[in-house]
């Protein structure tokens, strides 16, 4: 029986690419380790290398295909003895046997693509422009990758003591590609790969920042910067406070944070509520491709320490990002991303996929609800929570963290100091659950929140 | 002149050095050292008993017997040039120029204190001195300093940074990360091990393996040297070189000061891990100050010159206890200030 040769998924999170190039011919002989195909992504090419003998039967994608999905068949390979014939008698369904993709991905340093059956994508559509964009603005469609390569670059044009430095940042173009193209713009000085040393890196970067310098630093993902997590709270923090006033840290630390896909306990943290609970530290943990490019740019221009919380799922999710020459959204500003009257959602991040599609499920239930992105998690934009549930007089909080001591929880006391007498309901939280991320798929998809956990809750509250 | 007396301390940790014999200073020098040397001894003195006094709070600790170490140091720096230091501080804001006003104020928690009070003993920093602190958490200044660095080669300046830890600090892993890319890189950092001899209650002996710590930049290319620390000629030769070598742009350079210190590790140590018999042998031998001052008797400067000085060190000390004391503790309004700006 013939042998299908399937798309690679070339990352835990990829579920398309094209298919740019055939090495092979029909009727060419194939050993293992050949490489037939070259497979593009919007950040990489990458060779594919039967795993089987025989002889490449049938090109089933032609080269230059856009957008082929993950485990789409693309070829056919005979094995010795059997000729074309034997094609029509492939099965239909994928089969089992797929093509691997070389090098393999490395747990430090996948290159992954969005994978929307897996996680909702962004619904562009709900977004409302951001009130200070002035009417008539151009928007322009930009992956929230771009839109985070764009802030950086256009700050480090503007200002000369902004540079980054992590791993992979230079020559690499970025782990996930964010720092694509920076290396030949602003040269090896001012984008700095550095060696797997994320406490050492982290503290020299905070040196850096109290002699006056702007530095960027990216971790891979933040699951890393535990290891440099004293070095952000003891040095970064807290200088300001403890020196009188008078050192402080203009620092970014940015990088995804969160579950990815399938990478299981140590790469699936989220790590909101544990920045979030320290007084020196911005935290901001934006949603939208603007928001990211705007609050970005916020950031690095913050004289404080700041947090920036990416999603590495959200990476390859396309925005309207206004096409302004300065667009710079503010810290510590929540954003109402859809009016309602009947519940407020409120979440950040990734949560917020899970929010807005909850939303328009509720809808068509003829519950209104509100959908709040608060985007900078401290200092955190109470007084739009509240203004919101003084209307709803019911709340449910969406993340991916786990509950105790969660962002949930801090909104939820939040809404009860300050809105006690307007609840109709107790506040509900919908968060990761109280387990280390598991590996298996099944089980990851019960560890994270679900869209339909967000509508059970909103109708709890709504006693329906 | 008598002949150079060798450190106790350096004899005990059985290394020859090449140059038995550091270059003499100037009288000038002589004096300089002596009293930068005097102020810190008796400020610390001063601090030990305001804080038996109950009005110093928390840790203290002290540079008593260590002086020659920042004050040869900072005898080989010029303008611009930064330092940075674990909680063992004091002696290195006044070898900065930071006023004994300001720290000892800081150390009572007033507001006339370097951070207005709120930082305390461990936690003081001058922006206009460059001393960035002052850090309570041991090692975590190596990698900081090592960020002045490469803020100086960032900005094509000539200046250097002093990264000064313990015998103690330098086993944490963040150390090791900072020598790796402050020579792939090449940054302008000496880093400065004050070998003291013990990690709060643990001689080197018992916690390092390899105690010459001199030879810990080794594997990543970093020249080092053992100096002895009790000797404040012998720490300025060595400064010279090590800051020449990093102006000139090779890279970072590890110095070895090999000296001791008299008091506890902190004021609540009782230092039941050494005899007195140890501490009295040092202080006898090999005390930094008392170098300085044989030296300067046996090249005719009088008694009353000596005198002099240390009544001028001690009016120092005295006018900042008495600031410190009488300085009003923070407003309560400085609770909520200076954590953003």
């Amino acid at each position: 029986m013939p042998i299908q040769v399937l798309m690679p998924a070339l990352s835990p999170t990829m579920e398309k690419g094209n298919l740019a190039k055939w090495l092979k011919k029909e009727g060419e002989t194939i050993k293992s380790g050949d490489v037939i195909a070259e497979i593009e992504t919007d950040k990489a090419t990458m060779e594919v290398e039967a795993t089987d003998e025989g002889t490449l039967g049938k090109i089933l994608i032609p080269e230059g295909t856009a957008d082929v999905a993950v485990n789409t068949p693309i070829a056919m390979i005979l094995a010795d003895g059997e000729n074309a014939a034997e094609l029509s008698k492939a099965p239909a369904a994928p089969a089992a046997k797929a093509a691997e993709s070389a090098p393999p991905a490395e747990a430090k340093a996948e290159a992954p693509q969005p994978k929307a059956a897996h996680h909702p994508t962004a619904p562009a559509s709900v977004s409302e422009p951001e009130p200070e964009v002035p009417a008539g603005t151009e928007f322009v469609t930009q992956t929230i990758r771009e839109a985070l390569r764009d802030a950086m670059a256009e700050e480090m044009r503007r200002d000369g003591d902004v540079f980054i430095m992590g791993e992979e940042v230079a020559e690499y173009q970025g782990a996930y590609k964010v720092t694509h193209g920076l290396l030949q713009e602003f040269g090896a000085r001012r984008v700095i790969d550095t060696p797997i040393t994320e406490h050492g890196f982290a503290g020299v970067g905070v040196g850096a920042a109290m002699t006056g310098l702007k530095p960027i630093v990216e971790f891979m993902t933040f699951n890393f910067a535990m290891q440099a997590i004293d070095q952000i709270i003891n040095s970064a923090a807290k200088t300001l406070y403890m020196s009188g006033g008078q050192m402080g840290c203009s620092i970014v630390f940015r990088g995804p944070n969160g579950a990815a896909a399938r990478v299981a306990a140590q790469h699936s943290q989220d790590y909101s509520a544990w920045y979030s609970q320290i007084p020196g530290l911005k935290v901001v943990a934006p949603f939208s491709a603007a928001d990211y490019k705007g609050l970005l740019k916020a950031a690095i221009r913050d004289p404080n320490p700041v947090i920036f919380l990416e999603n590495e799922v959200l990476y390859g999710h396309t925005g309207e990002v206004p096409k302004l020459d300065d667009y710079v959204v503010p810290i510590g500003k929540a954003r109402v991303v859809r009016k309602g009257k009947d519940v407020t959602i409120v979440s950040w991040s990734m949560g917020m996929t899970y929010a807005l599609k909850a939303a328009e499920e509720l809808a068509k239930e003829g519950i209104e609800a509100e959908v709040i992105d608060l985007r900078t998690l401290r200092p955190m934009d109470t007084e739009t929570i509240i203004a919101s549930v003084q209307k709803t007089g019911r709340a449910v909080t969406v993340e991916e963290g786990w509950q105790q001591s969660g962002v949930g929880a801090e909104i939820a006391a939040r809404i009860m100091e300050h809105a006690f007498d307007y609840l109709d309901a107790p506040v509900a939280r919908v968060s990761g659950k109280d387990v280390p991320m598991p590996y298996a798929a099944n089980l990851e998809k019960l560890a994270l929140p679900s869209v339909a956990e967000v509508v059970a809750a909103a109708k709890a509250v709504s006693y329906r | 002149m008598a002949a150079p007396k060798k450190s106790v301390v350096a004899k005990e940790a059985g290394q020859e050095k090449a140059n038995e014999s550091p270059p003499e200073f100037t009288k000038a020098q002589e004096l300089a050292a002596l009293r930068d040397m005097l102020l810190i001894r008796r400020f610390e003195e001063k601090a030990g008993q305001l804080y038996g006094m109950g009005a110093i709070g928390g840790f203290c600790h002290l540079y008593i017997g260590q002086e020659a170490v920042v004050v040869g140091m900072q005898m080989a720096l010029k303008q611009g040039d930064q330092v940075i230091t674990g909680y063992r501080d004091h002696g290195h804001m006044l070898a900065c120029g930071m006023s004994a006003n300001g720290v000892m104020a800081e150390l009572t928690g007033r507001r006339g204190g370097y951070s207005k009070g709120k930082g305390g003993s461990m936690h003081m920093f001058s922006m206009e001195k460059n001393f960035y602190g002052g850090h309570g958490i041991v090692g975590a200044q190596v990698s900081l300093g090592t960020g002045l660095a490469f803020a100086n080669r960032y900005r094509g300046n000539d200046n250097v940074a002093l990264a000064y830890f313990g015998d103690g600090a330098a086993n944490q892993g963040q150390v090791y990360e900072s020598f790796n890319m402050a020579e792939l890189w090449k940054l302008p950092v000496i880093f400065v091990i004050e070998n003291n001899r013990y990690a709060m209650g643990t001689s080197v002996s018992r916690a390092s393996a390899q105690s010459d710590f001199s030879k810990r930049g080794a594997s990543f290319n970093i020249p080092g040297k053992q100096v002895d620390g009790m000797d404040v000629r012998a720490v300025k030769a060595a400064a010279d070189e090590a800051v020449a070598w990093c102006r000139a742009g090779n890279g970072p350079f590890i110095l070895e000061m090999q000296t001791y210190r008299y008091r506890g590790h902190s004021m609540s140590d009782p230092a039941k891990y050494r005899t007195r018999e140890e501490v009295e042998k040092v202080r006898h031998d090999s005390d930094p100050i008392e170098q300085v001052r044989s030296r300067l008797l046996a090249a005719k400067v009088t008694e009353e010159e000596l005198k002099k000085i240390d009544a001028e060190v001690r009016e120092i000390v005295n006018a900042s206890a008495d600031f410190a004391q009488r300085d009003p503790e923070p407003d309560v309004s400085e609770l909520w200030t200076d954590i953003y700006r």
